[in-house]
Formats: structure tokens, C-alpha cells, sequence
């Protein structure tokens, strides 16, 4: 057992506003320089959307992640020693800047210089690379909240397996539901782009597992923009550099949070330490695919479990992790709550951020109001409409609604749990129990026979729901944030050449971070 | 005419040599961060895989050519005693020749019309580009107009390369070469001047260890079993990621 520790980040998904708060903290702080203007280190989608860039989830076009050939074997998509090295003048598999969009600004001297005319000065479009006016084709979030529109929802990757019927049921204007999708770095235990780096510039840190591209050793071989699945490797057409988030790492050794977390306002985000094996990753990234997910989970280890403690401080991992990872949230709802799910495990690169699905466009169906015999069932919450649609957001039918919603529980799965319906609808009961239980402590119009059935049928007991409930909705700062000091004073390097850094420009870039010539 | 001789085939040369040495060491060392390859395929794709593979894959092709001429040129002149190998050896290196310059005539092409291209080209990727483009004419007219190259390379040329690397240069044979073979020579060394001061310094961190390292790669800040351990020594180890 190799124990390591991991910081992770959970999304709850239920509680994301779409308000893109996060990638503006995210860019202000990172990604405000020339070259790196297109590039959204963090980003949110409006889900079924195209995404950013678009159709990164499509590995058909993008060649991203490992495939699996063998029963023991996985192997990069479309990078690797072979493929990127005789590819390397070349890369067919490579996205281009017109994938993600061309970032331009505006020309507002002409507001303010235009002489005395007849018409109104325009601030035209002028492209941030060649300088020259463009035609705004894209941009940033062009298909915010556009779900439904044939352009992006319908060209959604994660529509397969699905029937006709059911995407037909998403995208009709009186039903159509959609979600918001935050989406950064997965800094992965099983890293493609790592794998694909030509030069060995790109790393993942031992102490905390940030995956990180070094400045100085990458050489623009841009293999990693191909292989990493989630397409979050980005090239910075100004510097010749490949860059990524970095779990804004200067932040977190200094005890603060990641920017995009501290400035969620739904606050959404919860960062952690989880503890994990890494003697079993090769295992893991080559499983079957209909145990990828149990796999996946599995690799994570109890930071209770008095092995793993005795193995992690064999292993250097220090007191502190093994405390915060003791009281990780991240570990609470993946491994405790079991309601915490990765994006995309198919891509088989480990990503280490997890998802809680959303339940808001689930829970609510759309029943055909016709029925007059339903309609007098119905709680008298719900809204009636004139037409034929009724959208019901009653509880009298538990489960009915998870099996019956309006938005198919295999599109989540095709996010979140590669393709297995099964066990998105367990986190989807869980979801619903913690909200039953709640409703029938606070409201009290929900018996608690009925309570304790669904809390029982999800599996989770009351005090789990509480504790849910909890973390979810009233947790102050340091309980979504439990992060270990980073330890540099172990350093040793650092201990003993104190005095060579001591007024020197310390760390960081000592040289401009200019194109070369 | 000695003046002239002597400047481009002892002077240059050795300029040429120092400058590269000492510009790459120092750039290598010094402004690392500008140590790229400088691609441009993020912002045009298509076009560039027309000049950039047929290029890179004849001027590696010819690069070696010339480099086992210069090493081995006994293997070569034996290798041409028949006339087929050496027509074979010609006419393939001739066919490299080709593809290089249309590789790198699409090359220039492309970084003249394309405007994203434009926005990220410097006066230095112009001035090696044409000089590479001249260069390749150039070598191509010799292997047109002279043949057969392979074989008096090895025995003119490579006797010359030895004594500028034995610091004992004898141009006495290389003087009396035709012009446009003179120049061949002059522009190789000229090249080889301006690599520490533009992109092809790339051409000198071929990512060749990609090929025995392993697939993943972690990086500790300092050794985690050994600091917990109160026995090991304290001693001095240097940070592993720069």
C-alpha cells in the first residue's frame, strides 16, 4: 500500500447558479495576459451543451484519455510514445483556437476620438491576436443557458444512449431543463496529459497531487492539449508554453483557498484531503468498464482505517494530512455519503474533482394533465397549467419521479458514472431522502413512517440525512475548506539554503515570461 | 581571393562554432523560458501540415546524410563503388532535398498570408526561414549540377570538416570549388551561427528521453521517507523540478 494524499474538490451541483463568478476570479488573477486570453482555466457549462471547447467531450474528434486494449493494458488515445513523437511536426488531433473561440476586444477610442458625423461611432470588434476587426463567431459562454437550441444542446456528446423519445422530452421548449457544469483541472491520479508530455515538463506534485507544467522544460510539443480528455490543458499561442490550472497552489500553500472556491457564491465548492493507493492506479485506469466507477471509489482509502494511518506515516505523509484528511469533506461525500461522483471516468485518467449530480431539473416531471384521475391525486402544490402539460413537483410518488424524470437519469450517467443509470439513481435517492427527512422535521406534513422508508430504501439513516443536510446548506467556510499545511519548512532544500534565497528575487519566473525569439 | 578563402573557411567556421557554443549554453542556462519550439499549429492546422512534416522529415533526412557523409565517408565511398547504390543514394537525397523545400516554401507562405501567423512571426523566423529556403536551393542545384555529390563530399568535404574540428584547418582543397558550392558552405556555418539567436535552438532538445522515461511522472519536494526518519543525515539536495 502506497498511501498519498490527494487535495480534491467537490462540486454540488444543486447549489451551482451559473453565475460564472468563479471564472472571472479564476482569469483576473491567471489567464489576463496575451496569449492566455482565451483560455478559461476554470469554466462553466450550461449542460446539454457543446461545452468549452466545443464538443470536448467527443474523444472521437478530440482523442483524448487513455482507451483500454487488453485485459491488463490501457494506452493514450491519440498521443504517446509512438503516436506523439512521429506526430510531433504534426498533430492531426490537435484543437485550434477557432475550437475554443478567437478572443478579441473592442475599439473604444472611436467612441471617444470619432470626429463630429452624422452616425453613431461604433466600438468595432478588433481580434486580440491579429489586431484586425473580426466577425464575432463565438466567445465565452456562447451557449449559456441556450439548452434546447439545435446548434449546441442537441449537439450535446453525452446524447448517446439515449433514444430519440427521450431527447425529443429534453428539448421541448415547456420541459426543457438544464444545468450548470463547473468544470477545472481534475488534477487526475492516472494524468494523460503527464503521459504525453514529450519533454516531461508536465508533473503531478507527490505532497498534494497538483498536476503542474513547467514553464521552463515545456517545448510546445503540445501533446497535452490532445491528451487530456477534459481538455483543460491549454497552449498559450504567445509564449509557445502550455499552461493549466494550477489548484491556485500559491494560494493554497499559504492556507487560502483556490480563487475560483473562495469567490463561489453559491458556494458550491468543497475542498479536501483524501487519502489514496497508489500501488493501485494501474489496476484501477485498466478495470472493465462497468466496474470503473466502483474501482475508481475504492481507490480511495479510510483515513480512519488504522492500516492506512500506520501505512500513510510510513509512507512521509504527515499528521496534519492524515488529520484534515480525517475531516475532509470531500471524503464525506464521496466516501461516507456515497453521493459524490467524477465527471467523465471513462476517460480512465482518475480525475480527482467530484460531482454531486443535481437533482433540481430530475426531480420535477412533466405528467400529462389529461389524466383526470392524477390530477386529483396530485399534491395541491403543484401548478396547473391551461395546456397539457402539468409540471409537477409533488412528492406523493417518490421514487416515480427519479424513474420518470424529465431529465433521463442516463444522461447524468454519461457524465457521471460512465454510462451506469443504476448508480446515479442511488445518489439521486439519497438526495431525495435527505429532502424528504428535512421536510418532515421542519414542515412536518410528511409522516414518519413514510421518512423512514425512503430514508431506509436510499440507504442512509437520519443522522446521515442531518449531517447531509448540514454540509450542504449551513456549513460555514472552515468546514467546506480543511486543508493541511503544505510543509514547505520540510523541505530540506529549503532549510538548509535559507540564506541563498534570502534577498534574491525568490521564487517564480526570474526571467520575463516572454516569447522566445 | 585568399582573404575571402580564408575568411569563410577558417574565420566564419570558427565564429560560427564559438557563438553556438557559447549563445546556447547561455541561453539554455539563462533564458530557459524562451527555450520552444515556438508552434504556431494552434493557430493555423491545416496548412502548416503541408510544409512543416514535409520539411522536417527531409531536413532531418538530409541532416543525417550529411553527417554520415562527414563520418564515415570511407562507408560511403565504398557504398557508391556501384553504381546503382549511388544512384539510389542520390536520387533518394535528391527527393529529401525536394520535399524540404516544399515543405518550407509552404512554410514561408503560410507565415506571410496567414494574418494569426503574421501576429506571432518575428524578423529572426523570417531570416532563417529564407535562409534554409536558399540553402536547400542551393544544395539542390549542387546535387543537380555536380554530381555526384556523396561521393566528392566525402572526399573533399569531409577531410575539411576534420581539420576545422582538429583545430588544423586545410582549405586548399575546398578554394578551388565552384562558387555556388562555396557558398553551400559559408551559409551552413551561417546557420549555425544564428541558432542561439532564433527558434532553432529547438532542433537541439529533441524530446528523444520521451522514449525510456515512464508514462507518469511525480515529483516530490523533498525525499518523504528519509526526512521522517531521525537517523538519515542531513546533507544538501538540490530542488528536482527546475
Amino acid at each position: 500500500m502506497d498511501v498519498r494524499s490527494q487535495i480534491s474538490m467537490l462540486f454540488h451541483l444543486d447549489k451551482c447558479i451559473g453565475c460564472h463568478t468563479c471564472s472571472i476570479a479564476c482569469k483576473n488573477i491567471w489567464t489576463d495576459r496575451k496569449g492566455a486570453e482565451y483560455m478559461w482555466w476554470n469554466n462553466v457549462e450550461t449542460k446539454p451543451g457543446t461545452g468549452y471547447p466545443t464538443k470536448w467531450e467527443d474523444q472521437n474528434i478530440y482523442k483524448g484519455g487513455w482507451e483500454k486494449n487488453g485485459a491488463k493494458k490501457i494506452s493514450l488515445k491519440g498521443s504517446g510514445k509512438i503516436k506523439g513523437l512521429t506526430n510531433i511536426f504534426h498533430n492531426p488531433n490537435l484543437p485550434v483556437i477557432d475550437d475554443y473561440y478567437e478572443p478579441w476586444t473592442y475599439k473604444y477610442l472611436n467612441l471617444i476620438e470619432s470626429p463630429k458625423q452624422d452616425d453613431q461611432p461604433t466600438a468595432r470588434p478588433v481580434s486580440l491576436i491579429t489586431g484586425e476587426p473580426i466577425d464575432i463567431k463565438s466567445g465565452p459562454n456562447w451557449d449559456d443557458d441556450l439548452s434546447g437550441t439545435p446548434d449546441y444542446a442537441r449537439k450535446d456528446p453525452n446524447l448517446k444512449n439515449l433514444s430519440p423519445a427521450e431527447q425529443e422530452a429534453m428539448f421541448q421548449l415547456e420541459k426543457m431543463a438544464f444545468f450548470y457544469l463547473p468544470r477545472i483541472c481534475n488534477h487526475c491520479l492516472n494524468p494523460a496529459c503527464v503521459a504525453s508530455c514529450p519533454s516531461g515538463a508536465i508533473y503531478k506534485r507527490g505532497e498534494d497531487g497538483v498536476v503542474l507544467i513547467n514553464q521552463k522544460v515545456c517545448r510546445a510539443w503540445r501533446m497535452c492539449v490532445t491528451a487530456c480528455p477534459y481538455k483543460k490543458s491549454y497552449f498559450n499561442w504567445s509564449t509557445g508554453k502550455s499552461e493549466k490550472c494550477i489548484l491556485c497552489y500559491p494560494r493554497i500553500e499559504a492556507g487560502l483557498a483556490p480563487a475560483c472556491m473562495h469567490s463561489c457564491v453559491g458556494r458550491i465548492r468543497y475542498l479536501g484531503v483524501l487519502l489514496y493507493d497508489a500501488d493501485r492506479i494501474k489496476d484501477v485506469a485498466a478495470a472493465d468498464e462497468n466496474s470503473l466507477i466502483d474501482s475508481q471509489l475504492n481507490i480511495i482509502l479510510d483515513p480512519f482505517d488504522e492500516e492506512v494511518i500506520k501505512a500513510a506515516k510510513a509512507n512521509g505523509v504527515a499528521d496534519s494530512t492524515i488529520h484534515a484528511a480525517q475531516y475532509s469533506p470531500v471524503y464525506k461525500f464521496v466516501k461516507t455519503w456515497g453521493i459524490g461522483l467524477p465527471l467523465h471516468p471513462e476517460f480512465r485518467t482518475l480525475p480527482m474533482l467530484f460531482y454531486v449530480p443535481p437533482m433540481l431539473p430530475v426531480m420535477a416531471s412533466i405528467s400529462d394533465a389529461k389524466n383526470k384521475e392524477q390530477k386529483e391525486k396530485l399534491d395541491p402544490i403543484s401548478k396547473i397549467w391551461d395546456d397539457d402539460w402539468l409540471y409537477d413537483t409533488s412528492t406523493e410518488e417518490l421514487w416515480g419521479t427519479i424513474e420518470q424524470a424529465r431529465f433521463p437519469l442516463q444522461y447524468m450517467a454519461n457524465l457521471f458514472s460512465a454510462g451506469d443509470a443504476e448508480k446515479i439513481k442511488q445518489v439521486m435517492k439519497k438526495l431525495m431522502a435527505v429532502r424528504i427527512h428535512r421536510r418532515s422535521e421542519t414542515v412536518g406534513d410528511i409522516d414518519s413512517d413514510k421518512t423512514q422508508t425512503t430514508l431506509s430504501e436510499a440507504g442512509i439513516t437520519s443522522e446521515m440525512a442531518n449531517d447531509i443536510f448540514h454540509l450542504t446548506a449551513l456549513a460555514k467556510f472552515d468546514e467546506r475548506f480543511v486543508i493541511p499545511p503544505a510543509h514547505r519548512e520540510l523541505a530540506m532544500d529549503m532549510l538548509e539554503n535559507t540564506g541563498d534565497v534570502k534577498g534574491s528575487s525568490g521564487f517564480g519566473f526570474k526571467e520575463k515570461p516572454q516569447r522566445g525569439i | 581571393m585568399d582573404l575571402l578563402n580564408n575568411f569563410l573557411f577558417i574565420a566564419l567556421p570558427y565564429v560560427a562554432l564559438t557563438v553556438f557554443l557559447v549563445g546556447t549554453i547561455y541561453r539554455y542556462r539563462g533564458t530557459k523560458f524562451k527555450f520552444s519550439s515556438l508552434s504556431s499549429e494552434f493557430l493555423e492546422r491545416r496548412k502548416l501540415f503541408w510544409g512543416s512534416v514535409p520539411f522536417h522529415w527531409g531536413i532531418i533526412i538530409l541532416f543525417f546524410g550529411h553527417l554520415i557523409g562527414f563520418l564515415f565517408p570511407k562507408d560511403v565511398l565504398a557504398w557508391n563503388s556501384e553504381p546503382v547504390r549511388l544512384l539510389i543514394l542520390e536520387t533518394s537525397a535528391f527527393i529529401f532535398g525536394i520535399s524540404a523545400f516544399i515543405g518550407l516554401f509552404n512554410l514561408l507562405l503560410r507565415r506571410r498570408t496567414n494574418s494569426r501567423i503574421r501576429a506571432v512571426t518575428s524578423w529572426m523566423d523570417l531570416i532563417i526561414e529564407v535562409i534554409i529556403l536558399v540553402q536547400i536551393f542551393i544544395g539542390l542545384w549542387i546535387a543537380f549540377g555536380y554530381p555526384w555529390g556523396s561521393s566528392w563530399f566525402a572526399a573533399v568535404l569531409s577531410p575539411y570538416l576534420t581539420s576545422i574540428f582538429t583545430l588544423n584547418p586545410q582549405i586548399d582543397a575546398i578554394s578551388v570549388l565552384p562558387l555556388v558550392i562555396k557558398l553551400h558552405i559559408s551559409l551552413a556555418f551561417l546557420i549555425v551561427l544564428l541558432i542561439p539567436f532564433s527558434r532553432l535552438v529547438h532542433l537541439l532538445v529533441p524530446p528523444l528521453s520521451y522514449l525510456w522515461r515512464p508514462y507518469q511522472k511525480v515529483i516530490w519536494y523533498w525525499n518523504r521517507k528519509r526526512i521522517r526518519n531521525p537517523k538519515s543525515v542531513w546533507n544538501i539536495t538540490e530542488p528536482k523540478n527546475n
